[in-house]
């Protein structure tokens, strides 16, 4: 992918509250990167969370954490990124 | 980094809920939880000072919301949120008051106030998840319930002609009306903030999953498939004559802002008539400067 001068993309990292989680899946679907994909593991309460396919192609938007009804899932900008002038990627 | 590490941090919305109460009692793919993220980040993005908000709910799933809110809140009895609103509000004018609760709660039993409040201004922001049926009782026929679809009191479908909330709304005096879905989630949060900001009777129509009793009556699948219908029936039509808004079963839902106008609120009423017919000798009531 080209940048314009210093100008990157926001890199997410996602955390996911395994426990929390009912399994709705909406995360999954939603993520515009096809950054998450469902477990087949049960989680406390019986229900498949999400895992990370792809970690990398995390854009920081942060729509998993918006659009989860359970509040288990969340994300923060990656460290190294912290630095020098980024991209807005959230509206 | 190891997924142990991860969860040290939290997410931030817990900054927003009593996490004591937390797991809530939602069913899975039930949107209100989105619903509820969708309002933190709106309350967020207002910076207003939270101790001056305050938020009610009468009775039903969407009504569990005021005790899972970390706000000052009152989880009223059932469709009387906004009576109890209205006092709330004239007894401390400088609140932020807001109203999160159910189809059912708000025009249903909770009719008569939501047109009286809305007809006087009340200075209220109601934010009413609209889930098509009364889904804490068991999933009974509401005001909102499109003609055709299954609830538990309509096994052969519903014959009532259902009530378009944004349209009842308008057609009572809110000064601020919008409609979205649950899967409109920056859109209902910029509404939501948009309303915040505002002073009157503001009305936000949040369409939104209910899985177990609505989507499982009528064999629409779980909360995805909800949200799939959403994405592609929903059309956003700002500014849209609030009398074309009406819903069919499973069809087109116009979404938008409608109404965004201003209008004096009751204690600007008040003080206005009062001021003219006592004049000295009356003391304006809840008159805050800057950011009131
Ligand atoms: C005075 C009174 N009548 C009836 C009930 C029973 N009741 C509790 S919740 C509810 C309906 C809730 O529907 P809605 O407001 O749409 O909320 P939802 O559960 O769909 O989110 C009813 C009829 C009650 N609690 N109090
Ligand atoms: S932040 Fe956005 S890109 Fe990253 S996982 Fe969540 S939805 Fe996908
Ligand atoms: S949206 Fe939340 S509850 Fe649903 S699968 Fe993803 S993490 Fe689990
Ligand atoms: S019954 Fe319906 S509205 Fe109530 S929590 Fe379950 S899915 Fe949500
Ligand atoms: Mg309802």
């Amino acid at each position: 992918m080209k940048y314009f001068g210093d100008l990157k993309e926001k890199k997410g990292e996602i955390h996911i509250i395994k426990d929390r989680c009912k399994g709705c899946g909406f995360c999954v679907e939603y993520c515009p990167k096809d950054v998450l994909e469902m477990s087949e593991e049960f989680n406390i309460k019986g229900y498949h969370p999400p895992r990370i396919k792809n970690e990398d192609e995390c854009l920081y938007c942060q729509l998993c954490e918006t659009i989860c009804p359970e509040f288990s899932i969340y994300v923060t900008l990656k460290k190294e990124e912290e630095k020098g002038e980024k991209g807005e990627s959230r509206p | 980094m190891k997924e142990e590490d991860r969860l040290q941090e939290r997410p931030p919305i817990e900054d927003f809920l009593r996490m004591d109460r937390i797991p809530h009692i939602w069913c899975p793919g039930c949107g209100i939880g989105t619903v509820v993220t969708s309002f933190a980040e709106a309350l967020k993005k207002s910076e207003l000072d939270l101790d001056k908000v305050a938020i009610l709910s009468g009775i039903g799933c969407t009504g569990r919301v005021a005790g899972y809110v970390k706000l000052d809140s009152i989880h009223t009895t059932h469709g009387r949120a906004l009576p109890v609103a209205t006092g709330l509000k004239l007894a401390n004018p400088e609140l932020k008051v807001v109203v999160f609760s159910g189809d059912g709660d708000i025009a249903g039993i909770g009719g008569n106030h939501f047109i009286h409040a809305a007809r006087r201004n009340m200075d209220i922001l109601i934010i009413c998840v609209n889930n098509f049926n009364y889904a804490m009782t068991g999933g009974q026929v509401a005001a909102t319930t499109p003609i055709d679809a299954n609830a538990s009191t309509a096994p052969y479908g519903n014959f009532e002609y259902p009530f378009s909330l944004p349209y009842l709304a308008e057609a009572s005096g809110a000064t601020y009306v919008a409609r979205w879905t649950a899967l409109h989630l920056r859109r209902v949060t910029k509404s939501i903030q948009e309303a915040l900001g505002k002073r009157g009777f503001s009305f936000i129509e949040v369409i939104t999953p209910c899985v177990t009793l609505y989507a499982r009556r009528n064999r629409l699948g779980d909360g995805l498939n909800l949200l799939k219908y959403y994405y592609e029936k929903s059309e956003i039509q700002h500014g849209a004559d609030t009398r074309t808004l009406d819903i069919s079963y499973q069809g087109k839902l116009i979404v938008g802002k409608f109404v965004d106008k201003e209008k004096p609120t009751f204690l600007d009423c008040m003080n206005e008539h009062l001021g003219k017919v006592l004049g000295d000798k009356y003391q304006p009531y809840g008159v805050y400067h800057d950011g009131d």
